[in-house]
Formats: C-alpha cells, sequence, structure tokens
C-alpha cells in the first residue's frame, strides 16, 4: 500500500500547496484577492475549534453545544486588547471605547483593566476558557450527566451566556459586538500585508494544533478517549478516573476553541454574541459531523469546505443555504456515517483494498 | 482475604442479597451458582463497586470496600469480568491489553506513555495465553464472541488483580473454548483469588477446586464441594432438579 499516492499524503499535500504557496503567493502576485485571503484565515479558525470538537466528540462522544462560547471568549478577550490600543483614536477621542460613551459610560470598567497589556489579553483569552471548562466540566461529569443530557446542559449554557452578553450593561458592546479595530501590535489591520501575515499565523497555528491533535490521539490519552466511547464502566473498573479524563478533553476543546477566536477577532474586524448563539455552536458541530467525525482531518476539511460553500452559496443563491445544508447534514446522517472524509477513505479501501477497520498494522490510531 | 458479614441489598423493596457469612481465601476459586435472579451478579456488582449496598461489612485484603468508588476498589486489586463481554470495540486488541495493564493511569502518565519492552513481552504473553496472539492488530469489535470473552479475561489479568470476579465466562463458548477457559481459570486460582458464577455443571466441576456455594433468592443455601452440592436435595430441588415451583 506504501507505493500508491494515499488519500492522507494527498490531503497534506494539497493542504500545504494551495494554502501555503499557491494563495499567498497569488496573493502577493495579485492573482488573489485580500478579501480572499481574510476568507480562507477566517476558515483557519474554524477548523481548530472543530479539531477541539473532533476531539470531545468524535474520539471521547461527548457532545458539548457551547464550543461557540468558548469560540467567543478568545475573540472578545483580543478585541478587548484591540479597542483599547487604540482609545483615544475613536470619534470621540476618548479614553474608553466608542460604545461606552453612546452608553454614558465614563469609566473603563474594572474588568477591562488587564486587557490593556497584549501579553495579559494572550493569556485570559486563553485560561479564561480553560478555567470555566474545568469547573464547569467538574462538576458536570462529577454528577454523571452525559449522552443527551451533557449535549441539553451545555446548549443551556451557550443559550444563558448569550444573553448575558447581548446585554449593553455586561459592557461588552451588547448586541452591535466590538468592532471598529484599529491596529493589533502596532499593525495596521487594514493593511493586506497584515492581512497576509494574519492569514499564515492562522494557517500555521492550525498545523501546530493538528500535529498537536494527532499526537494527543495517538497517545495512549487518545486511546482512552476512544475507550469512554466505547465503554466508559470498563474503564472504571479498570482503574481510570474516567471523570479527570472527560474534563481534561473538554478543557482542551475549549481552548482550541478561544485559540481560533483569538485568531478570528482580528481578520473579521468584528465580534458580536451572535458568534456565540446557539445555532453557531450547532453549526460547529456540523462541521465536523459533515467532515467525518474521529478523524481529525475529517475536522478540518469540514470546517473548510462547509464555510466556502456557505460563502460561495450564500452568493449564489441566498435563500437556500440552510436547505442546502440540511439536505448534506441529512445525507450525512443517513449514508455516510463517517463524513467527507469517511467516504475519502472508503474510495481509497475500494481502490487499494486496505481499509481502516481491518485495523492498521503499525497499532497506530487513524488520524 | 475476602469477607463479607450481614449484606443487604434491596431494589425498591425486593430483597435481592441477604448474605449472613461469606469469605474466600488466598488462592481459592470459588464458584457461585444458583437459579436466575439468586442474585449472583448483584453480588459481584457490590464487589467491584457498580452496584451501593444498603448495609453490611465487606473487607478486602483488611480494607472496607463497600461506599468506594469504582477506581478505588479496582486500585486494591478487585477485576471485574462482566457477563456481557465488557471491552473496547473500536481499539485493537493490542490496545485494549496495553490500556488494562497495571501502570499510573493519571491524565499526564497518559499522554506521555512509552511501552517498555517488559510490558510488551507481558501482553504477548497474556495475549498467548487466551490464543488472541495472532489477533492482535484486529479491531476488537470484530472478534468472535468467545474471543471477545477471552480478551475480557485478559484485560482482567493484566490489571495484576489480587481478586478476580468472573461473571459467566464459558457462555457462549463452544465446548472446547469452555474447557480452555476452565483450564486458563484454575492456572488462574494458583496465585489469584477467583470467584466464578457459572451455570454450565460440567464447566463447574472442572474448575471448583475447593467450595461451590449455592445462592438462592439472596440468601446463601449451602457451601461445599462439588459433590456435595451436586448430591444436596435442597440444591436438587430448587435448582438442578429444575422441579420445584422456585423457577419461575
Amino acid at each position: 500500500m506504501k507505493k500508491y499516492l494515499t488519500a492522507d499524503s494527498l490531503f497534506y499535500i494539497l493542504l500545504i500547496t494551495v494554502f501555503l504557496i499557491v494563495l499567498p503567493l497569488g496573493n502577493i502576485l495579485g492573482f488573489v484577492s485580500n478579501n480572499t485571503i481574510s476568507l480562507w484565515g477566517r476558515y483557519f479558525c474554524f477548523a481548530i475549534a472543530a479539531l477541539g470538537i473532533d476531539l470531545i466528540w468524535g474520539y471521547t462522544g461527548v457532545l458539548s453545544m457551547c464550543q461557540a462560547f468558548f469560540f467567543c471568549l478568545g475573540g472578545y478577550s483580543i478585541a478587548m486588547h484591540m479597542l483599547l490600543s487604540a482609545t483615544g483614536k475613536g470619534v470621540y477621542s476618548a479614553a474608553i471605547p466608542d460604545f461606552m460613551v453612546w452608553n454614558q459610560v465614563e469609566t473603563l470598567p474594572f474588568f477591562w483593566e488587564p486587557f490593556h497589556s497584549f501579553g495579559l489579553s494572550l493569556m485570559l483569552a486563553l485560561a479564561l476558557p480553560a478555567i470555566f471548562a474545568f469547573l464547569f466540566g467538574f462538576f458536570v461529569f462529577r454528577s454523571r450527566i452525559k449522552g443527551v443530557y451533557f449535549a441539553i446542559i451545555t446548549q443551556a449554557l451557550a443559550l444563558a451566556v448569550w444573553l448575558i452578553f447581548l446585554r449593553n450593561e455586561t459592557m461588552l458592546g451588547g448586541t452591535n459586538g466590538l468592532t471598529d479595530f484599529k491596529s493589533l501590535l502596532g499593525f495596521e489591520l487594514s493593511n493586506p500585508k497584515t492581512k497576509l501575515g494574519l492569514y499564515l499565523i492562522a494557517f500555521l497555528t492550525l498545523c501546530g494544533t493538528f500535529l498537536f491533535c494527532r499526537w494527543l490521539v495517538n497517545s495512549k490519552f487518545g486511546k482512552v478517549l476512544v475507550g469512554i466511547l466505547d465503554s466508559e464502566s470498563r474503564l472504571s473498573f479498570t482503574a481510570y478516573n474516567v471523570v479527570n479524563y472527560k474534563v481534561a478533553v473538554f478543557v482542551i476543546a475549549a481552548v482550541l476553541a478561544a485559540i481560533g477566536g483569538v485568531l478570528y477577532a482580528p481578520q473579521t474586524g468584528i465580534i458580536t454574541p451572535g458568534r456565540m448563539d446557539v445555532k453557531a455552536s450547532i453549526e460547529m458541530v456540523m462541521w465536523v459531523a459533515l467532515g467525518g467525525r474521529g478523524r481529525l482531518k475529517g475536522a478540518i476539511i469540514g470546517a473548510l469546505l462547509v464555510n466556502y460553500l456557505y460563502s460561495v452559496c450564500t452568493s449564489l443563491f441566498p435563500e437556500s443555504w440552510l436547505y442546502i445544508l440540511g439536505i448534506l447534514f441529512i445525507l450525512t446522517v443517513l449514508f455516510f456515517e463517517k463524513g467527507f472524509w469517511g467516504l475519502i477513505e472508503m474510495l481509497e479501501a475500494k481502490l487499494t483494498g486496505w481499509s481502516p477497520a481491518k485495523g492498521s498494522e503499525s497499532l497506530k490510531a487513524n488520524v | 482475604m475476602l469477607n463479607v458479614k450481614n449484606l443487604n441489598v434491596a431494589f425498591g423493596g425486593v430483597k435481592a442479597l441477604d448474605l449472613h457469612d461469606f469469605s474466600v481465601d488466598m488462592n481459592e476459586l470459588r464458584v457461585i451458582i444458583g437459579p436466575n435472579g439468586a442474585g449472583k451478579s448483584t453480588f459481584l456488582d457490590i464487589l467491584c463497586g457498580k452496584t451501593q449496598a444498603d448495609d453490611g461489612e465487606v473487607t478486602f485484603d483488611g480494607n472496607p470496600i463497600l461506599g468506594k468508588k469504582e477506581v478505588d476498589i479496582a486500585n486494591l486489586g478487585i477485576a471485574r469480568k462482566f457477563q456481557k463481554p465488557s471491552i473496547f470495540g473500536s481499539l485493537t486488541v493490542y490496545d485494549n491489553m496495553l490500556l488494562a495493564a497495571r501502570m499510573p493511569k493519571g491524565i499526564f502518565k497518559s499522554m506521555f506513555f512509552k511501552i517498555s519492552s517488559e510490558l510488551k513481552d507481558r501482553i504477548y504473553q497474556v495475549a498467548k495465553m487466551v490464543r488472541l496472539d495472532i489477533h492482535l492488530s484486529k479491531l476488537a469489535g470484530n472478534l468472535s464472541h468467545g474471543q471477545k470473552q477471552w480478551l475480557e479475561i485478559a484485560i482482567v489479568m493484566l490489571q495484576d488483580p489480587k481478586l478476580l470476579l468472573i461473571d459467566e465466562p464459558a457462555a457462549g463458548m463452544s465446548d472446547e473454548e469452555t474447557y480452555r477457559t476452565g483450564e486458563l481459570l484454575t492456572d488462574l486460582a494458583k496465585h489469584h483469588c477467583v470467584i466464578v458464577i457459572e451455570h454450565d455443571m460440567s464447566f463447574v466441576e472442572q474448575i471448583a477446586n475447593r467450595l461451590v456455594s449455592v445462592l438462592v433468592r439472596g440468601k446463601l443455601l449451602m457451601e461445599g464441594s462439588f459433590a456435595e452440592v451436586r448430591n444436596d436435595q435442597r440444591v436438587i430441588d430448587c435448582y438442578l432438579g429444575r422441579t420445584n415451583t422456585q423457577l419461575e
């Protein structure tokens, strides 16, 4: 099987050539628009979050419906920093962000203070979701809440935090969210070079998080995660503290989502509560389902493909996007349980006679 | 090794288990028989922490185990094989055995785990004993029923427990497989304490090396050698002879 060009290597070659060479070069030479670069840069952020969802749902079988909230915690943190670093340059030349001026706020709320520093903002962007996921996960998993009950509880959480972020009193811009970012670390965000830079950082971060996740699922830790999906009780009786493992994977997934959010806000120029509503989390789960759960490549392909399809479809036939997504989802659930990547693996198996279902000789998990 | 005193369990008012005195010694293989609903599996459920008892006292190796969590009980050295094979179907046979092997099982230990050659040898050795050495790279979910039973026995063995709780190991096995399972259990009993629940009488005869306990309606009816139990009129009445009204 080694002598064939496997779907695996094809995936890596395509990913690297298209996104690391063709698109950036095309942008520098002027064939690829800045808009396209920003668009794909944002899709990479979604793919990073999708990796986390694949870890907790695809591998461990725990359906978390609040990943968009963690994504936004990351996004809001970096957005707050960008707004603070631009104070004084706003319409009102005030020392506080413009939206606070509209709301008749005169002094900066205390919890905005740490976000003056970039380092601290970045740290909080990752630490806040981690701590939140740890506390929430610890109490929920310890009470042995699982399956659909966990999904419902996290969905309720997503709804609750969305309502909180919507309020003007929360001092996070309410419905309008945070926007009108000027620069990040001194780089003008409107500059095409900054856009390309952010795009490259997002892509390399995606590669880095993919390698991390691959290492994780190939380690014994990853096998324990699959063990939780297969037979949680067997793991407990084999002396594994399943609660700790579930909390750990929940925290990892939350941090991955937050990393995506941090890279998303400066590329998009706006972050609103709409990014974290109940629908947003469901969509994230759908990317992974369509791409292929239980395979890291599936999560990446799902996030990139669905979002690309979204932007194509909404410009061609704006009204029909939800129908297309719905039909795709139904087809996947009915016929392609393993999603798009599973379909590719199946085709490859037909062509070469090799299949992951027979187990691999190297005793390594497929990723 | 294992001492049980005045153990009481009731499910919704129905008394499932009422054991006054039960004990198993070091290196003993104890067989528990009894008609359906006698409380055999419930008893093992309590010993491994799956079910909580209402009251009573159970000590293992001097440690009280009632009220402890599954993980803590497993760490004390009690391992359980379930009636319905409980294995990790989407992992390979090798990974199943690797996960089970006795080692520190914390999160970071698992992340940075590197397999030692001793452990590898041990896994191959156990795999050979249960005749799964040629299937190590197969997905456990694709094994036959008998092989799944053996894999679960291997999982239990690899935990290096002091007490093995084995629930109906021969269910769904061919005669040859059953005999082989019996040999395996007899072998294990040389260095471990083993409790086996079984219905197949010729299998019980093969493995019972000291005592057979008979449970009926949650109570201990009698204990004795296989011959004694087989010839006891009460046992025949309520279980072996199948002439009694207690058998619904």
